[in-house]
């Protein structure tokens, strides 16, 4: 065994060119064929590549998706995102408890299943979801979670799980997925036709520097969540020093409740990798990576295709579309479950092959990104906008949206709602048009921009989608009167808990403690001062941590305290004797009691 | 006007915060004008004699007498102050927070190295106030109105605290006070 482990692994490293830095290929390879990373298989990877067992280590215990224990043959992750829950995730759980007999983070003894809780996988428009390997399967309920199982056990292969296939390319051969796209509107830039190739065309027409000046021009703004000016981070890359510059295209989708970019893989690659190709283009880069998120692995070998029929067509390789000199390809680089990869410097260093840990700026990944090079790290809707303004005019682009955030946005919108999907809609829509488009019938709570964004109600749906005003980046979840707006706070910040890479105390600790207090509160236990507290300690957290996730991981509990704080009214109480409602003194000496043998004088009851 | 009069205690602490205010040398006889002591390890005072303006609380609760104790503070003083590390955090007593409380007991009275104890019995004499399951910081037993850092806090923090509170006046903080390495 343990020689074809290590015979096992040196094959697999050497594909992989003996190279630490696609570790994470290395290890996601090893994982799948043998159900872990053992320690055995970890010293083996480092003396392969030669590197040291620690930085091994180190990648295989930060991604949910690895593991030094043994997973079964089939591992089944159930989302557990607010939005499922509200979908009956739990009797679908507990389907899945009594048809396996273990509990959720245990496997089968005879090694055949693991049951394992995940967040948000990009399905919230069909929740309950859950991933069988890489399979997606969605709209669960207690029925269907008993099927599975019995035909995982009756025929032993995911793939016979799908029967009924989703629209669009979902039910393309090499996609495979009951995953529906639920495209609710159109829109003129992400959804309007666009021939591979023709944006490109023109780009190659004009100078690099003329690109970007159009990119400007169109005032394009990051559709990743931070809102960036899009042709000023091209010029900053490409007025960095180094020969080797890198576009790096964010598929990591990881904000909870965001699903859109998951439909533009499906039904617009092109387009995707086309803006990528132009970007690569305008800053003078040679490499591109797509860094795709684990939960979407369904979607590698289609993409793969398209890739690969581009290149055939030479929209990717040396010498594109005649251009001499102009050499430009690109790879997928697959995640492994963990949400920090979506930022960006986290990303950079998942791409290369270390576990995601945010990096210090300055250095901007404009300056110093993938590999010390200068990279420009781009949502996959962005590279979208910049093909159709490209192929389109800045000045078309330009006139549709608000002065501060032109063009249109992709929104994924889920919860209570009839008409859950994805909507193409021009920035500067007001809120509450947006959730009458969703039919949503009772909004008392939209969370905007998924947990990090903002929980407004029904006074703010006269506001505007826009960077300026209401910002996101894709997500919307809706809660009607049903709900309560301290348990949505609360889902996130466990979320948060959970995704903190734990670099710095104030995100790693502080957010523990809001939850803490808020658990407090929830309980009854609470005092007005705890409000104050949360209100502290959340700008605290917000201020003093490094990278984004800390920066707005306060933002469930600060936005919802300042929004429904009649919520939070409700449950604190004055402490007007000073002594604290959450220490039960009788609990407290229970055990002292009991080893001491004698009952308290002081606190007989 | 009668003087305001303050009151301390030493919980599940080491005294090293008491000796910190001792440390005022001889801005004691300046407190000494400007307040009464009444209960305190200080004086002995053992029960309160009337209302206190302010309680310095040095160490957490690591029994049920501290708790007591505290609560005692918490009815009769109108602001109480954590004083010190274990006040705030639990402190070095904090440390067995994380063994569970029969290991620590039998590793104390019966499977210790130096251990003799021919009974075998962990000790339950009424004398001896009970143990709580775990150190709790004061904050989580009665409600503090302000946390003095540092282990122990500096007898300038101290003085500068009190006379501030006393004289209600913003409190002066240089970074040296309040430095801790
Ligand atoms: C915790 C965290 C998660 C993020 N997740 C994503 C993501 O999944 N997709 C994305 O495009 N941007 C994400 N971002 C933003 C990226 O850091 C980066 O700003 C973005 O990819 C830049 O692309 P843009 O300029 O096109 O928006 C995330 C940021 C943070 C702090
Ligand atoms: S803010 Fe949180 S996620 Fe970001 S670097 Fe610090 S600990 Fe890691
Ligand atoms: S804080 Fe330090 S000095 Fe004060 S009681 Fe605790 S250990 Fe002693």
């Amino acid at each position: 065994m343990a020689e074809n482990l290590e015979k096992a692994i040196r094959e697999i490293c050497e594909l992989n060119g003996n190279d630490h830095t696609r570790m994470m290929d290395i290890v996601r390879e090893v994982q799948q064929r043998f159900g872990r990373v053992s320690s055995e298989a970890m010293d083996f990877i480092a003396d392969a590549v030669n590197s040291h067992r620690v930085e091994v280590e180190s990648v295989v215990s930060f991604y949910s998706f690895l593991s030094e224990k043994q997973k079964g043959k089939f591992v089944i992750r159930l989302c557990n995102d607010v939005i499922d829950k509200m979908h009956g995730v739990d009797n679908v759980a507990q389907a899945f408890r009594e048809e396996l007999g273990i509990d959720f983070g245990e496997s089968t003894p005879d090694g055949k299943f693991t049951l394992e809780w995940t967040a948000c996988i990009g399905m919230c428009d069909q929740a309950p979801a859950a991933l069988v390997n890489d399979k997606m399967i969605t709209r669960l309920s207690t029925d269907s979670a008993r099927e599975i199982i019995k035909s995982l056990k009756a025929n032993g292969d995911e793939n016979r799980l799908t029967h009924l296939l989703g629209d669009g390319n979902n039910a393309n051969l090499l996609v495979n997925s009951m995953v529906n796209n639920n495209i609710r509107e159109e829109g003129p830039v992400i959804f309007a036709k666009l021939d591979a190739g023709k944006a490109l065309h023109k780009a190659l027409a004009m100078s690099a520097v003329e690109v970007i000046k159009d990119v400007k021009t169109a005032r394009l703004r990051g559709r990743g969540g931070a809102g960036f000016p899009t042709g000023m981070k091209w010029e900053f890359t490409r007025a960095a020093e180094g020969d080797e510059k890198v576009v790096i295209c964010n598929a990591d989708e990881g904000e909870p409740g965001t699903f859109k970019d998951r439909v533009v893989l499906t039904e617009r690659p092109d387009l995707m990798f086309e803006g990528m190709t132009i970007a690569g283009y305008a800053i003078g880069a040679q490499t591109g990576v797509v860094y795709l998120r684990a939960e979407y692995a369904y979607l590698r070998a289609f993409l793969e295709s398209v890739l690969a029929d581009r290149r055939n067509n030479n929209l990717l390789g040396n010498n594109i579309l005649g251009k001499e000199g102009f050499n430009f390809d690109i790879r997928i680089q697959m995640g492994a479950g963990a949400y920090i990869c979506g930022e960006e410097t986290a990303l950079i260093s998942s791409c290369e092959g270390l576990r995601g840990d945010p990096k210090n700026r300055p250095p901007f990944p404009a300056q110093k990104g993938y590999l010390a090079n200068p990279t420009s790290v781009n949502n996959v809707e962005t590279f979208c906008c910049v093909a159709q303004i490209l192929d389109k005019g800045a000045g078309w682009f330009a006139e549709m949206g608000s002065t501060g955030s032109t063009g249109t946005k992709l929104l994924s919108i889920s919860g209570d709602c009839t008409r859950p999907g994805v909507y193409e809609l021009p920035f500067g829509i007001l809120v509450g048009d947006m959730l009458e488009k969703a039919g949503a019938e009772n909004p008392y709570a939209v969370q905007v921009g998924g947990p990090s964004g903002q929980l407004i109600g029904k006074a703010d749906f006269q506001r505007t989608i826009c960077y300026d005003d209401v910002a996101t980046g894709g997500s919307v979840m809706i809660f009607n009167e049903d709900r309560n707006p301290l348990e949505i706070a609360h889902e996130f910040m466990e979320f948060f808990c959970e995704e903190s890479c734990g670099y710095c105390t104030p995100c790693r600790a502080g957010n523990e403690l809001i939850k803490e207090r808020l658990e407090v509160i929830m309980k009854g236990e609470g005092t007005p001062e705890d409000l104050d507290y949360l209100e502290q300690l959340g700008k605290t957290v917000a201020v003093s941590s490094r990278c984004g996730l800390g920066q707005t991981s306060p933002n469930p509990v600060l936005s919802s305290l300042k929004n429904f704080r009649g919520e939070y009214e409700k449950l604190v109480k004055e402490n007007k004797d000073g002594m604290q409602r959450t220490f039960d003194i009788h609990k407290a000496l229970a055990t002292g009691e009991e080893l001491q043998g004698r009952k308290s004088v002081i606190y007989a009851d | 006007m009668a003087k305001p009069k303050i009151a301390t205690a030493s919980l599940a602490g080491c005294f090293g915060c008491h000796m910190s205010l001792l440390d005022i040398d001889d801005r004691i006889l300046t407190l000494v004008d400007l307040v009464d002591f009444d209960k305190s390890p200080v004086d002995d005072i053992k029960k309160f004699t009337g209302r206190c303006a302010v309680g310095l609380i040095e160490g957490g609760c690591c029994n049920e007498e501290n708790v007591h104790n505290l609560q005692y503070f918490r009815e009769n003083c109108d602001i109480l102050i954590s004083v010190g590390e274990c006040a705030i955090m639990g402190g070095i007593p904090a440390m067995r927070n994380t063994i569970p409380l029969k290991e620590c007991l039998d590793e104390a009275y019966l499977n210790g190295p130096t251990v003799y104890n021919p009974s075998g019995n962990i000790p339950g004499d009424k004398e001896l106030p009970l143990i709580l399951d775990k150190v709790y910081p004061c904050h989580e037993v009665v409600k503090m109105d302000y946390h003095l850092p540092g282990c122990p806090p500096s007898a300038d923090l101290l003085w500068e605290a009190l006379v501030a509170l006393l004289e209600n006046k913003p409190m002066d903080l240089p970074y040296e006070v309040i430095k801790y390495d």
